[in-house]
């Protein structure tokens, strides 16, 4: 992103407002914060290495070949073997529960921001705002046998939609935070002026609120797409039968069916996260700004 | 999607507001409020309750007072679940804090090394609990993993066999994931601190380590307690990671409340004491966030700069 900084130390005092203050003049390298950083990275891909080149030996050479050494014949039979044990299902799953939940969590999140935003100063809406607010500080895992009973009561137990509706929830206290604060941004002439125009609130919303505060709007979904597509507790407790899980829960049964086979199970490994690494790959910058949301503003 | 049908129109709004026009804006609300309410309030007054019955998970609920909590008071399970996710809670503090913050600094500074290291460290932050856990096991393998292959006795241990091995990787682990996030934090901390600080300071003759000291370490304060509070509340939910990795083995080893509670409930259908745990847990965590908002002496999300 940022790769096209030049490398040039500069004096800030010649550097825009905006520098960062890194190469004060006359300063001394950070040593210590190097050698931790490197030593971390070193300690972040050696795992992540072998993951990938274990992945691709096949199992019958695994125990003999150097686990640091990338494999002399590459196979595909390992990604094989997941993608022919249902993996496509999961990943479809996978896919309907977090959409399912993103998107209706951050409408309804956005809708309730502006509302708070908008008209903070009535008692309703600054009650609603608190319990937000408290939601935040809950463990909300604390609350999932109660969830688990309201599922059942639902009759929607061992189902995709019994694992959203809780998503949805659960996603709803930080997303309402991150936008309201965005939307608290939005110039107050700006909401006069469109009030003078004649738009409704519901106008102003998606015309104004709404195409202003699109960054914020990404961070929050990509944040809460990545909590759900990785969230192992809800399908754990909520689902029973294989055709109804999502990719965390399918990797832990698969594991656990397939434990001999190393090179098997990382491949699934991979496998479940390579959308995410796609993704970060497209939208690094996007998406570090989504995990941070809300707490590095 | 309920998203932009107009509710507004057809009925009065459930409290005035002061605006003239605010009919259309607590309807608003509504959506996000109902799901909250049934999925996350309702629960937490429901746990409460359970913690006074008696259900085993799929029969009737029976109301039975205080059998819960006197079973679940008087287990030495309780005392050791606590105990193990204080030690999980403040080892992984220890461990992450400093190590983020001098990262974090590091990436703040040096645009050069920034764009190398942050494309790969980041990786673990995205990857789901799950996943780790597993590829970990699989790594850690006395047997088959990297240790065992690569011949070093040193690294093939019984990693996840040994009560104090098997604690010792959940928080190295925890770690692996967590750090880059709270380096994350700092940076974006770090870099908010002036530059001006810094000229003063050097003006005055510091160096290095007494300008981290000095100016670094208490302009992050706010960076710090963000941070902590995520980081302490965080790990009151480290569900997914332990329960993979080691179940709360070896014996009850690394058997955190969360998983005590998952235990209890789902794996023995005491539901009642499972709830009072999950009680137990949510007093944590509350308790937690307060103490650690007081420490902070006001709001932590509020701007991270002091005396700039």
């Amino acid at each position: 992103m940022s790769v096209t900084q030049t490398t040039k130390r500069e004096p800030t005092a010649t550097s825009g407002t905006h520098r960062r203050p890194q190469g004060r003049s006359g300063e001394r390298p950070n040593w210590l914060g190097a050698a931790v950083s490197w030593l971390w990275l070193a300690v972040v891909i050696v795992p992540i290495y072998w993951i990938v080149i274990t992945s691709f030996k096949a199992q019958s050479t695994y125990y003999a070949s150097n686990p640091l050494a990338p494999p002399s014949e590459p196979t595909l039979a390992n990604y094989k073997m997941v993608i022919e044990s249902d993996f496509p299902l999961y990943f479809l799953n996978s896919l309907i529960v977090t959409i399912g939940a993103v998107v209706p969590a951050v409408a309804v999140a956005f809708m309730a921001a502006y509302a708070i935003v908008r008209g903070g100063a009535g008692r309703f809406l600054r009650g609603v705002n608190s319990l937000f607010l408290m939601g935040l500080a809950i463990p909300l895992q604390a609350t999932i046998i109660p969830v688990y009973l309201i599922i059942i009561r639902l009759h929607l137990y061992d189902s995709l939609m019994g694992l959203i509706l809780p998503s949805i929830a659960f996603a709803i206290p930080l997303s309402v935070l991150v936008l309201s604060n965005f939307i608290r941004d939005v110039p107050k002439e700006l909401f006069e002026s469109m009030r003078l125009d004649g738009a409704s609130e519901v106008t102003t919303l998606w015309r104004l609120a709404f195409p202003l505060t699109r960054p914020a709007v990404v961070t929050v979904t990509i944040y809460n797409a990545l909590t759900i597509w990785n969230g192992f507790l809800l399908p754990l407790i909520l689902t029973q039968s294989p055709d109804k899980r999502t990719l965390p829960l399918a990797l832990w049964s698969f594991q656990g069916q397939f434990s001999v086979n190393v090179p098997a199970v990382l491949a699934s490994v991979v496998l479940t996260s390579l959308p995410i690494l796609i993704l970060y790959v497209v939208g690094r910058r996007q998406l570090l700004s989504g995990l941070t949301a809300g707490f590095s503003k | 999607m309920t998203a932009f049908a107009p509710p507004a129109r057809t009925g009065p709004p459930p409290a005035a507001t002061r605006e003239a026009r605010g009919g259309v804006l607590p309807w608003l609300a509504v959506p996000a409020l109902v799901i909250f309410v049934g999925f996350g309030v309702i629960p937490l007054i429901g746990v409460l309750f359970l913690s006074f019955t008696s259900w085993d998970g799929l029969g009737e609920i029976h109301l039975s007072g205080l059998t819960s909590w006197r079973a679940v008071l008087a287990d030495p399970g309780l005392p050791h679940a606590l105990w193990v996710t204080f030690l999980v809670m403040a080892a992984s503090w220890a461990f992450q804090t400093p190590a983020s913050i001098l990262i974090g600094v590091f990436l703040a500074g040096r645009q050069r090394y920034r764009a190398v290291l942050a494309v790969v460290f980041f990786i673990p932050l995205l990857l789901s609990q799950a996943a780790i856990a597993i590829a970990y096991k699989a790594l850690l393998d006395p047997n088959f993993g990297l240790g065992a292959g690569l011949h070093i006795d040193l690294l093939s241990q019984d990693w996840l066999g040994r009560p104090v091995l098997a604690f010792s990787t959940v928080i190295f682990v925890v770690s692996w994931q967590f750090i880059p996030f709270h380096s994350l934090i700092y940076q974006g901390g770090a870099r908010q601190i002036p530059d001006s600080m810094y000229e003063a300071a050097e003006l005055d003759g510091a160096g290095r380590v007494r300008k981290f000291f000095s100016i670094t370490l208490p302009q992050l304060k706010y960076t710090i307690i963000t941070s902590s509070t995520l980081m302490v509340v965080g790990s009151l939910t480290f569900f997914d990671l332990i329960f993979v990795l080691t179940a709360g083995g070896p014996g009850d080893a690394t058997r955190v409340l969360a998983l005590d509670m998952y235990k209890r409930g789902f794996q023995a259908n005491l539901m009642g004491p499972a709830s009072a745990i999950a009680v137990i847990l949510v007093l944590v965590g509350l308790a937690l966030a307060l103490l650690l908002r007081r420490l902070g002496g006001r709001n932590p999300d509020a701007s991270q700069l002091e005396g700039a």
